[in-house]
């Protein structure tokens, strides 16, 4: 290790070599940002990285893709196995995104620009928010620098590898310099449970159902905020990873929690002393009264208008489309005006084509997409002024994007719900 | 060092100076999600909804949410729709990287400081104040 400089990290021979251009501007670019991130979390040192997933090649602007552009044109390429995220657009479905207005062009066009940009520099053409669903899942313990906040979350929780909380830019440093800041949940001390969630009074009912998963979550982010990690207790053994990723996508839009432990069922809690690495700390109960309470704040509709269905955030899995598909045969036909969207990732959607589920969803009208979501780009008619939703992300974030007015639901309110061709929920689901 | 009325300082997260009136934050904010292009807060569950960021001194205690908004924060100090100068009490890297990128990418030079909780609890809402950040720590002024 060579010394120091004045409150930034320690840098080993090779990353100095890295900062100091002995391995191109571009990796030179890459360093300099991992370093100024390094020194603003107050990092000792950097850590390797096994793996990356980025983030930033969803398109926000002209800075972006200025960034990405800028790596590639000094030489920069990824160094360690890189998925990457939605970009904003369809690429399987390319009518699927609207092209309307002039910035809807200019998202077509810079957006494609962008996904493009990072193929270039070497990342997987992965495009989804749910890597964890594909092949490439980093085993407990091992240090990744993933972006996207459930990504993030779902990686230190459910996986039990070690991520921090990392934004657009940095993951693609990490990535081009195969290394991350050695800070926050890099750092055993810094996982250590914060506020204990007692779930035990919800009842077989309650936790029995989808819905209640992306509520807890919503509630579990606004009271820890960002560095404060919640310990789940008393969530049934079989609680299945599309319910932690309801959960953790919603406390990761509510609040930033970018770790969380369930006792008895993530890799870092087989008891709630081994959550709480030894120490002792509040208890928040929850009950049914919160969740109600929770739909309540979630759904800024009112009343029974309904213009569309939007599932998937995160993208769906597997198994949720195989539930979406089989809900879907064993009723009426949806009422053909309201839109019903179901988004997943381009891997998933090939796997559920083959097990035959694609063909029901597409024979009831369900739009399928892929490669982005309905929350981050135009997909949704303008004239789609309320929604329906099983997710507490798009819940938390559509009415601030899109300017929808949203109702949060479980699948079987939004199948009700699009057959009926208005919203009806069932008052008495949270008990 | 809070204590005085005169002289507030604070940690240098990314070097810059800024002047601006000081917009203060009652929650966390995400920019992504939570700020238009324009620079207006959008977050309809933000206690600030329809509040501008362009010009100001931002205090909020950190950013929350989406990590696209260090995307967002570039983009908003590209545009000239950005705050003037970033104050918080915790170091949130998400908020920090997109100052860091700007400068980066367009040598713009946009403040963000860490300051003490007693710094931030007396910031009054509205009042004029520069922001100088050096390498290592900062100085609010006033005007």
């Amino acid at each position: 290790m060579t010394g120091a400089r004045s409150g930034g990290p320690s840098l080993t021979d090779t990353e100095r070599g890295m900062l100091d251009g002995r391995e191109g501007p571009g990796v030179a670019m890459a360093m300099r940002v991992v370093v100024a991130v390094a020194r603003v979390r107050g990092a000792a040192g950097l850590v390797e990285i096994s793996g990356a997933h980025i983030d930033s090649c969803l398109y926000h602007g002209r800075a972006g893709l200025d960034f990405a552009r800028r790596l590639l044109d000094l030489g920069a390429r990824v160094r360690v196995p890189t998925t990457l995220n939605v970009g904003s657009l369809d690429l399987v479905h390319p009518g699927m995104v609207r092209r309307r207005t002039e910035h809807e062009q200019e998202v077509a066009e810079e957006g494609r620009a962008l996904m493009d940009a990072y193929v270039a520099l070497g990342a997987r053409t992965t495009w989804t928010c749910a890597p964890y669903q594909l092949d490439a899942r980093p085993a407990r313990g091992e240090h990744v620098a993933w972006a996207e906040s459930n990504a993030i979350v779902f990686a230190n929780s459910v996986l039990g590898a070690r991520t921090d909380r990392y934004g657009d830019f940095l993951d693609i440093c990490a990535a081009v310099t195969g290394r991350a800041p050695h800070a926050g949940l890099h750092l055993t001390g810094n996982r250590r449970g914060g506020l204990v969630v007692d779930c035990r009074a919800l009842g077989d009912k309650a936790l029995a159902l989808d819905l209640t998963y992306p509520l807890l979550g919503y509630l579990v982010g606004l009271r820890c905020g960002a560095g404060t990690n919640p310990v789940l207790l008393g969530l049934p053994a079989g609680t299945d990873e599309d319910r932690l990723k309801a959960f953790g996508a919603a406390a990761a839009s509510s609040g930033g929690v970018a770790l969380f432990h369930v006792v008895g069922l993530t890799p870092e809690a087989p008891t709630l002393e081994a959550a709480l690495q030894g120490g002792s700390v509040p208890t928040l109960t929850v009950t049914s009264v919160d969740l109600r309470a929770a739909r309540a704040e979630l759904s800024t509709a009112r009343g029974t208008r309904l213009d569309a269905v939007s599932l998937g955030t995160p993208h769906a899995s597997l198994a949720e489309i195989a539930a979406l598909a089989d809900g879907l045969r064993a009723g009426a036909p949806l009422d053909p005006r309201v839109a019903f969207y179901l988004s997943t990732g381009r891997s998933v959607l090939e796997r559920a084509r083959a097990a035959g589920h694609v063909e029901e969803l597409e024979r009831a009208g369900v739009r399928i997409v892929v490669d982005t979501c309905t929350y981050v780009t135009s997909i949704l008619d303008p004239d789609d002024r309320v929604v329906l939703t099983t997710s507490g992300k798009w819940a938390h974030y559509a009415p601030g994007n899109l300017g929808v007015d949203v109702v949060i639901a479980s699948l079987q309110e939004c199948l009700a719900s699009a057959r009926a061709g208005e919203v009806v929920l069932d008052d008495g689901l949270l008990g | 060092m809070d204590s005085s009325a005169e002289v507030r300082t604070g940690r240098t997260l990314h070097p810059g100076s800024g002047s601006g009136r000081v917009l203060r934050l009652d929650l966390p904010l995400s920019f992504w999600g939570g700020v238009d292009a324009g620079g207006t807060v959008v977050d309809r569950h933000h206690p600030q909804v329809g509040a501008v960021v362009t010009g100001r001194v931002l205090a909020m205690t950190s950013g929350r949410g989406s990590s696209s908004s260090s995307s967002v924060l570039a983009e908003l100090l590209r545009s000239g729709a950005g705050p003037a100068a970033v104050l918080l009490t915790e170091p949130d890297a998400v908020v920090a990287l997109g100052a860091i990128v700007a400068e980066e990418l367009y040598a713009l030079r946009v403040p963000v400081v860490l300051v003490g909780a007693g710094t931030f609890e007396a910031l009054r809402d509205g009042e004029a104040m520069t922001v100088e950040a050096g390498p290592v720590s900062a100085r609010l002024l006033p005007g």
